[in-house]
């Protein structure tokens, strides 16, 4: 389908499509087997310029938006969903910076991200806060004043789990509680630098799925960060992740729908090669009809990705509802049709000599992270309810 | 450092097709790339630029449409593009075909290396590179794999060779032709790729080299291609079985009958 991209869009996905063909397909099985964290694939796409396509151009991005990036995360998925997260969640982490940050931290932190010399994570997710972000432990305990040396600085103590990215970035965005008794209005959201004192990572966590990727604990021990170092102002923490997430559940949406692109490339292929009684599976209407809806799940689920995604860029007040619509769509679609991809190709599919299998497991983390899938319902659903609340 | 990078534009196939009549390759209807061998050479060039400053000059002699494998080496890292294209230059050999780049490399000037692939995939002579350094008369080092040093002055290199490698130390300016072995060519960019596509490329003609007409095209060429033929394959060997003495026997006499 014809998604009128422009000129520079379809540059990007022509180039992402290279790179995931030519140095990540190669590659995807061995890193999901060892379980290494990619570095020399994030190399070749700070060379070719990716990492700053969704950033301004005075940070030294290339000025494209969150289309651009769902463009290039839906074709690097298409070879291996944990490798485009490497790279999706440096888009993550650097989306609070852009959203709710100063132009002095724009300028400091937004260049290095865009280069790809450095890769960013976005710290929200505790033991006990999931889904109820509100339930943040993590504090930030202000010391001195605007008269103290660099404006005074934030004590941060806590634990981040299952933080995407961690031990392998430099720039990390935290969501910490600098005011316990004002709830969601007392949590603040802050920029740590890797190596900062106080600051370690946990063991890496083994998983199902998108096992390249690194998902690890981020530790704050009186980890002392400058106050210059606040995002936006204290008590803005919250509204600050909830917009990030609205911008880039979209991104969520691109992985799922190329993960499912992915898988259903391989089987399709096998099932035009396998032959049963006498003939091509695919001269069969069971596995037709298969294709069939597999082929049209995926691109309905394309343009409602790439529909919010040109919303969110439009700069659009209110995406929740749409943001949230698209990665639970996407994401459900992703794990149908990867579950689908395996029973096409039969016991080859759930073979791991064959990749349809790693895109079932890798696709089943997208109906969880960036919100379960449920919060994603109560999200639309409460919107809806506003909205014709608001219509009577 | 100035560097010249001189590339070629080929079929994207190993399997192209050759016109009976002309004995020449049939390009329509085919994919067209940056040889190979060429790419290697692009990104060496690059990565000296990156060392050593100054900047890269991509050449070309071919039909217009030269001029995309010309953008791609700019979206690849190179500065500019020379597209030296010309009716007159048409059945070119490799003599020719060198003259005339070399030609073309003096009115660029100022250069400190000029790097070539080892060879083309469509013709696969090895001879254009080896040509220019003859033609502009200047030091040239083949099949190099790796850089060891340089500078303004002079060169270290290793030349491959079936048995090894040499260590080739060269004044410059001089030429090498690379292989495969001395890099992995980058993935171009996106800034690259938009710089390509609104570069200026600079199209000259046989006029604007000050090329001795006689010495151009067809008529320039001292050597003429008589046939391009597929060998027939090796049949395989005969295979005599039997006791020692039997099998001795038997291939005494086949061999009697043999010229020996």
């Amino acid at each position: 389908m014809d998604y009128f991209l422009n000129e520079q869009q379809i540059m990007v996905r022509d180039l992402a499509r290279r790179i995931a063909r030519e140095k990540i397909a190669p590659v995807a099985a061995q890193y999901d087997e060892s379980e290494e964290f990619a570095w020399p694939i994030m190399k070749v796409l700070a060379e070719s310029d990716l990492f700053g396509i969704y950033i301004p151009e005075q940070y030294g991005g290339l000025g494209g938006g969150i289309l651009d990036m769902c463009v290039v995360t839906e074709e690097l998925s298409r070879a291996c969903g944990a490798i485009a997260l490497g790279y999706a969640s440096s888009a993550l982490g650097a989306l609070p910076i852009m959203i709710s940050g100063s132009e002095e931290q724009k300028k400091k932190y937004l260049p290095e991200i865009a280069s790809g010399r450095k890769l960013a994570a976005f710290c929200l997710t505790e033991a006990g806060a999931g889904s109820d972000a509100t339930a943040i432990q993590t504090t930030a305990r202000k010391e001195g004043d605007s008269s103290s040396p660099g404006g005074g600085k934030y004590i941060l103590n806590g634990t981040k789990q299952w933080i995407t990215n961690a031990g392998e970035a430099e720039i990390y965005t935290v969501i910490a509680m600098t005011d316990k008794k004002k709830g969601v209005r007392g949590a603040s959201a802050f920029i740590v630098e890797k190596g900062t004192k106080g600051m370690e990572f946990g063991k890496k966590e083994k998983k199902m799925g998108i096992r390249a990727s690194a998902t690890r604990e981020v530790i704050f021990t009186d980890c002392e960060v400058p106050a210059a170092n606040l995002i936006s102002r204290e008590g803005m923490g919250f509204i600050a992740a909830l917009k990030t997430l609205d911008t880039s559940r979209p991104g969520v949406a691109a992985q799922a729908v190329g993960m499912a692109q992915g898988a259903f490339d391989h089987a399709l292929n096998y099932a035009r090669t396998r032959v049963q009684f006498g003939q091509p599976v695919t001269g069969f209407q069971a596995v037709q009809h298969m294709i069939a809806d597999m082929g049209t799940q995926i691109e309905a689920a394309r343009a409602l990705t790439y529909a919010v995604a040109r919303m969110v860029d439009s700069g659009a007040k209110s995406i929740s509802r749409e943001s949230a619509m698209a990665k639970l769509f996407a994401s459900d679609m992703a794990m149908k049709v990867t579950t689908d991809a395996v029973q096409l190709m039969g016991g080859y599919g759930y073979m791991r000599d064959y990749p349809v299998e790693k895109f079932m497991r890798d696709a089943k983390i997208t109906q969880i992270y960036e919100g379960t899938n449920q919060i994603q319902r109560n999200v639309i659903a409460a919107n809806l309810i506003k909205e014709s609340l608001q219509k009577d | 450092m100035n560097i010249i990078v001189c590339i070629k534009q080929v079929p994207n196939t190993t399997d192209v097709k050759i016109d009976p009549a002309t004995n020449t390759l049939v390009r329509d209807g085919v994919e067209s790339v940056i040889n190979p061998f060429d790419a290697y050479a692009i990104e060496e060039a690059v990565r000296l630029k990156e060392k050593l400053g100054g900047k890269v000059t991509a050449v070309t002699m071919g039909p217009p449409q030269a001029e995309k494998a010309l953008r791609d080496a700019i979206a690849l890292g190179c500065d500019e593009g020379v597209l030296v294209s010309d009716r007159k230059f048409a059945g070119s050999d490799t003599w020719a075909t060198s003259y005339t780049l070399s030609a073309a490399i003096e009115k660029i000037g100022d250069y400190g290396v000029i790097v070539c692939g080892k060879q083309a995939s469509d013709g696969d002579t090895a001879q254009v590179g080896p040509g220019i350094s003859a033609h502009l008369d200047i030091p040239q080092v083949t099949y190099v794999r790796k850089i060891r040093g340089i500078n303004e002055k002079t060169a270290v290199v290793e030349r491959m060779t079936e048995e090894g490698f040499d260590v080739v130390e060269t004044p410059l300016p001089c030429l090498f032709t690379v292989v495969k072995e001395i890099n992995t060519p980058r993935m171009p960019s996106i800034k690259g790729m938009m710089r390509a596509k609104s570069a200026k490329i600079s199209k000259w003609t046989a006029a604007d080299i000050d090329a001795e007409p006689a010495a151009l095209g067809l008529d320039g060429s001292p050597t003429r291609v008589v046939k391009i033929f597929t060998p027939e394959p090796r049949k395989g060997g005969e295979i005599i079985s039997g006791s020692a003495g039997d099998v001795a026997k038997e291939l005494a006499e086949l061999l009697k009958g043999e010229v020996v």
